[in-house]
């Protein structure tokens, strides 16, 4: 499934993160971030934007994150509401998928 | 040990010549600087200092190499000493702390010979030992007459306490000072004396105000920091040395300073005054003297106006060179009479180790300060940090570098609990009858890890970047060249 719009969510304020998510020409999602703890949790951070994406089945996006030492729950919180935004969706939010466990 | 003496400076006979010299360049040829030189200087003007970066550059133009810097601190503002090293100038370098490009370029591994990090008491201790050898120290002073009495106020420039440059005017073969302004005969109280000094140079701006002091020391609004810090002070009220005459040091971050004014209302309320507080001297501990809750200050550096104001001013706020300050090889400093001291931390692991010297990221960003040479010498050590900050966990498996040894340190408030250093059971055995919430530094580490998420680990080069020096001169940490 891809997007409706393109979306963004969060800010640039230290522990948030800042999220542009629009569709591309593919089926695979691509993700692009900046992080100012890249060394360190880098490909964490990118690997749980692609596994937000799945569980929402979002195919064929690419997402632009600019991080700035955000948790991981906070990604979580600002790539659903880039993903529900893209899909106008934000006042029917899917809440069996939306599971902070 | 016993059969080290202290290291002399060359002897000289003063002739009546003029000592003030008409430029930068007269003074490095007067002085002879020349290839594989160690010259040094101090960092009262923090991040306003103008002077090193003049006199690198004059030294390059002369076309001098193999300069080895002895500092007493580095900052942002010495980044053109990239260049010099890239050109040979600088092939060695002395300091306390390292931040900034230049910090970013050593750490990467800019520099062939490794770095030496001192303490500030051991830095002392090296120069007085002789295992830094001075050949010319080049000294900012905000004021001095034409014979050298300096001071650290000035018409343009103010620091207050000149406590490092002391140690180098009394141990340094030739000592020049850097004024812009040049005070009638005799300029006192002063700092440096003129038989320490050589020559004067007269220049425009030797800093920046800004850059050397903050006008105002601002209390932390952070709640997150308020509660650290008024936990760290009820620590510090319900230990058997919070009595009458105690003494203390605070750091000078955020949490740490507001240790200070938690600390100040319980004075107050039972009824007891400080004999001498220590420091880094800022204006919450000007007032406490001011207000008669202490009845001395002892300063090496001051940081802000008000504190230079309450330097220039008030008999009682003493200045002390770095070796009076925390010298260990000497018949006792200031230190070593401490009761409590209260400091920060970038990382302290399940061991108590402490580092603020490098990031997380393998980045050196810090300075050693005198946070091992106070944490050794005081009764008791209180550690005063978030268990992160923003994604970065303060309380980890293991430090990235080792600049204070677990052994000497005592207690870590953060605002999810108190840890106690499991060796002083005196001090857990007091707290656990409090309503404290005293909990393992295990517990700590694991709570902090579930929040951030295990960090992949930083990957460095076999390559030393910089030695650790601890206080006594052995070798406590090497910092390991960062992959890019």
């Amino acid at each position: 499934m891809q997007l409706n719009k393109p979306a963004t969510s969060g800010t640039m304020d230290s522990c948030d993160i800042s999220i542009r998510i629009e569709n591309n020409a593919g089926t695979e999602n691509e993700v692009f971030l900046s992080s100012i703890v890249e060394k360190q949790y880098g490909k964490q951070i990118v690997a749980l934007i692609h596994e937000i994406l799945k569980k929402h089945q979002i195919e064929g996006v690419t997402v632009n994150a600019v991080d700035r030492g955000a948790l991981d729950c906070t990604i979580k919180a600002r790539l659903e509401s880039a993903i529900y935004r893209g899909l106008e969706k934000e006042h029917a939010l899917d809440w069996s998928v939306i599971d902070h466990e | 040990m016993n059969e080290l003496k202290r290291h002399g400076k060359a002897i000289k006979v003063y002739k009546g010549e003029d000592k003030v010299l008409s430029s930068l360049e007269e003074a490095i040829d007067k002085a002879g600087v020349k290839d594989g030189m160690t010259i040094s200087f101090h960092h009262h003007f923090r991040e306003g200092d103008y002077t090193l970066n003049m006199v690198m550059e004059a030294i390059a133009k002369k076309g001098i190499k193999d300069i080895k810097i002895a500092s007493s601190s580095l900052g942002k503002i010495h980044e053109p000493l990239i260049e010099h090293i890239k050109k040979g100038v600088v092939t060695e370098i002395n300091t306390s702390g390292l931040r900034g490009k230049l910090a970013e370029f050593i750490s990467k591994g800019g520099l062939e010979k490794p770095i030496t990090i001192r303490s500030h008491g051991g830095r002392a201790r090296a120069i007085e030992a002789g295992e830094i050898k001075i050949d010319v120290a080049f000294l900012a002073v905000p004021s001095t007459d034409a014979m050298g009495n300096a001071s650290g106020i000035g018409a343009n420039t103010k620091c207050g306490s000149l406590g490092y440059a002391i140690v180098d005017a009394r141990y340094a073969d030739t000592v020049v000072l850097l004024t812009d302004d040049l005070k009638p005969y005799p300029n006192m109280p002063a700092s440096i004396r003129q038989q320490e000094v050589d020559y004067i140079v007269k220049l425009d701006k030797i800093g920046d105000p800004e850059g050397i002091s903050a006008d105002a020391t601002r209390f932390t609004k952070n709640p997150k920091e308020l509660k650290i810090a008024e936990n760290a002070a009820k620590v510090i009220r319900a230990l058997p040395y919070f009595k009458d005459q105690f003494s203390f040091q605070t750091g000078s971050g955020g949490a740490s300073l507001a240790v200070t004014r938690f600390l100040k209302d319980f004075m107050k309320e039972d009824g007891i005054k400080a004999s001498f507080i220590l420091g880094g001297i800022s204006q919450p501990i000007a007032e406490i003297l001011e207000e008669g809750l202490t009845d001395h200050l002892f300063d090496t550096q001051t940081f802000d106006a008000y504190a230079i104001e309450s330097f220039r001013k008030n008999p009682n706020h003493h200045e002390i060179s770095v070796s009076e300050y925390a010298n260990p090889w000497s018949m006792g400093s200031i230190a070593s009479q401490l009761d409590y001291v209260i400091l920060s931390a970038l990382e302290i692991d399940r061991d108590f180790n402490v580092n603020v010297m490098t990031g997380s990221d393998g980045i050196i960003m810090g300075a050693s300060g005198g946070h091992s040479d106070t944490a050794a010498s005081a009764k008791v050590t209180v550690i005063v940090a978030p268990l992160y900050r923003g994604r970065i966990a303060t309380v980890v498996d293991k430090v990235t570098s080792v600049i204070t040894p677990g052994k000497d340190v005592d207690v870590l408030v953060t605002e999810r609990g108190i840890a106690v250093n499991p060796a002083r059971k005196d001090i857990l055995a007091i707290l656990e009858k409090t309503n404290l919430p005293v909990v393992s530094i295990d517990a700590l580490a694991d709570a902090a890890l579930k929040i951030v998420g295990k960090p992949d680990p930083i990957e460095f080069t076999d390559r030393v970047v910089a030695n650790i020096e601890y206080r006594d001169g052995s070798i406590i940490d090497v910092i390991h060249q960062s992959k890019a």
